[in-house]
């Protein structure tokens, strides 16, 4: 029955399994569960976090401790609890990294969308300007454009980072659009006389959302080495609690690598870092099956 | 193919065009940078240490920038890059002093990487080996996962300051005279083995994932079971007909992964003091050195645009289906 509706074409995404199959199909696969509860995690600690954690008191006797009952991961140079910074940090961090995502998808899907929908002209000029994008090398353009643009809060942070990164996925947009576009069901809403934007939404989005999707946490994973790479190198003197502010200040400042007590200070944002990409990437990989409604049996 | 050169070409210049109008709303100025430092070490006035920073940099503040667009546009096309306003040297020359280490670092890596990527991802499609494939995973989630340049770091701390064998700066020492000499080569490999291995180590797995995943789709292929059938050896479906086929999609990914490598150069060269072009691109940001940093942009850019456009011929080349399209 579903085969016959599929190839009809003629057909929105399966409106009443939505989000609760999304999540069984998500927590069916052991990789993508995994991954959906360490994102879970660090979502509880952004919005927890600020809500029971107060900043923590520079306490110059008590500082660059090692581990103890009262400092769980010690101090840092300025005497603060590593722990409680870590937890308040995960904000930033990740609003820094969602701002990109939806920043970077959304230019991609207009830009590619559109131009592989309407073709012709408008497509050969944005084509244009997305391969000059393209060029133009990602990282070195991020460090010149976070002096050009100043960085006060996550969202331009995010701006920021973004800005380049659109221009790939919008090309692989694209060419996903120009092989559904001709497929009957396209062609069928056009003989209808439904609307363009009727098309997008209703036709051209559900059919390349698992696809959107898997590149949106892509995206986040890309975002998070690029912002902790920026302040890695000193680049974006952002206020606030962020792992790679983190990361520079036990580099620059507590000399992490002499082998002090500072490395647990180094450490532990890295390996939230780690465990963060390590939580996209196993959720990502269910993301498809959950997504993608030609996948389900 | 013409047409396509002219196309790469002119993408070039736009991009540099871009770049030109980033670099110039860029906030902070060379000479008030520069005016400053002067300041600070020679004790005098604002004013006339201006007026000194002035004339070291040959750079007038002042300048309209559409004259300075001009004159931009004019050195692109000319092949003239400017005077670089920290190195007082020609910008060509600092660029040309900086690439072959990047080269150098970046060829080697992805050289190494791909290679071995290549033999264990065919090794691993062929045997099939559950063991291997976990193993893969759980490599990639981890050192996929890992900045590249905070892994640079544990390598220095693990090979250079506890186990002291590698040294963590530089391209090589102040013992060894520069030339083809065996001392010199040795030294520049010691020197460029913990950059490569921090490469090595955070791509590796993407090209045995992806030469994994193109073998087994060949391995699906009709004419390998023909092949089988024909009782054609092992080693000839191996060498001819399956690595020759995945490798194929491969030869763009490698094109895409230079850039990519070239563009993030600055976070490697600057945790190992290596340099090459990130290096340097660092310190022109830092100084606010403009026509260096154009220069280095450019040579980014070209090398960027440079790559894909051999890929795209390497692939019709080596793939006779394309060659009469």
């Amino acid at each position: 029955m579903r085969k016959e509706q599929e190839s009809t074409g003629v057909r929105s995404l399966h409106k009443t399994s939505g989000v609760k199959y999304f999540f069984s199909s998500i927590w069916k696969n052991k990789m993508s569960r995994v991954g959906l509860i360490i994102l879970l995690v660090f979502l509880a600690m952004a919005v927890l976090g600020p809500l029971f954690l107060n900043q923590p008191k520079s306490d110059y006797l008590h500082r660059l401790q090692g581990p103890s009952a009262q400092h769980w991961l010690g101090t840092d140079y300025a005497g603060k609890d590593t722990l409680v910074q870590l937890i308040l940090g995960a904000k930033d961090v990740l609003l820094v990294a969602f701002f990109a995502g939806v920043i970077s998808i959304t230019i991609a899907c207009i830009v590619g969308i559109v131009s592989g929908l309407l073709g012709g002209k408008v497509d050969t000029i944005l084509m244009v300007i997305t391969n000059v994008v393209v060029t133009i090398p990602n990282f070195p353009l991020t460090m010149v454009l976070s002096m050009v643009i100043s960085i006060t809060n996550p969202f331009m942070f995010g701006l920021v980072l973004s800005i380049q990164s659109w221009a790939g996925l919008a090309k692989a947009i694209r060419s996903q659009v120009l092989i559904i576009k001709n497929k009957e069901f396209i062609e069928a809403s056009r003989i209808l006389g439904i609307s363009n934007f009727n098309i997008i939404v209703n036709d051209v989005i559900p059919n390349i959302i698992s696809y959107i999707a898997v590149n949106f946490i892509s995206m986040m994973k890309e975002a998070i080495m690029a912002a902790v790479g920026l302040m890695y190198l000193g680049l974006v003197p952002f206020q606030g609690n962020h792992w790679g502010m983190m990361i520079q200040l036990a580099l620059t400042v507590s000399g992490a690598m002499m082998g002090s007590s500072a490395i647990v200070y180094f450490l532990a944002p890295v390996v939230c870092i780690v465990l963060f990409q390590l939580g996209c990437y196993l959720f990502a990989t269910g993301l498809d099956d959950a997504l993608n409604p030609r996948l389900r049996n | 193919m013409t047409k396509k050169f002219l196309m790469a070409l002119l993408t070039i210049f736009v991009a540099m065009i871009v770049m030109f109008v980033v670099i110039q709303s860029m906030p902070g100025d060379p000479v008030d940078i520069m005016a400053t430092d002067i300041m600070k070490r020679q004790n005098v006035q604002y004013e006339i240490a201006y007026e000194r920073a002035k004339s070291i940099l040959n750079y007038d503040p002042e300048m309209p920038m559409t004259q300075r667009f001009f004159n931009y546009v004019k050195g692109i096309v000319t092949g003239n890059l400017g005077t670089s306003m920290t190195y007082q040297r020609s910008v060509a020359s600092v660029v040309g002093g900086a690439l072959p280490w990047t080269l150098l670092v970046v060829s080697l890596s992805l050289f190494l990487s791909f290679a071995v990527g290549v033999l264990l991802g065919i090794y691993i499609a062929w045997k099939r080996s559950k063991i291997l494939n976990a193993v893969l995973i759980g490599y990639q989630s981890i050192f996929g996962a890992i900045p590249n340049y905070v892994l640079g770091y544990l390598l220095v701390f693990l090979f250079s300051v506890v186990l002291g064998v590698l040294p963590a700066r530089g391209a090589y020492s102040t013992e060894v005279t520069p030339g083809f000499n065996g001392p010199f080569i040795r030294d520049v490999l010691t020197h460029a083995c913990l950059p490569v291995l921090t490469y090595f180590l955070t791509t590796v797995a993407g090209w045995i994932i992806s030469m994994k995943a193109n073998s087994l789709s060949v391995l699906g292929e009709d004419y390998i079971t023909y092949a089988q059938v024909r009782g054609l050896s092992n080693r000839r479906i191996l060498t001819t007909y399956l690595s020759k086929n995945a490798l194929l999609p491969l030869v763009t990914s490698l094109a895409v992964s230079f850039g990519l490598l070239f563009g993030g150069s600055p976070l490697i060269e600057n945790l190992f003091f290596y340099p090459g072009v990130g290096y340097y691109l660092n310190k022109a940001i830092a100084a606010r050195d403009y026509p260096l940093m154009q220069g280095m942009f450019f040579i980014i850019i070209t090398m960027v645009v440079l790559s894909s456009f051999v890929a795209e011929f390497l692939y019709k080349y080596l793939n006779p289906r394309l060659r009469d399209a």
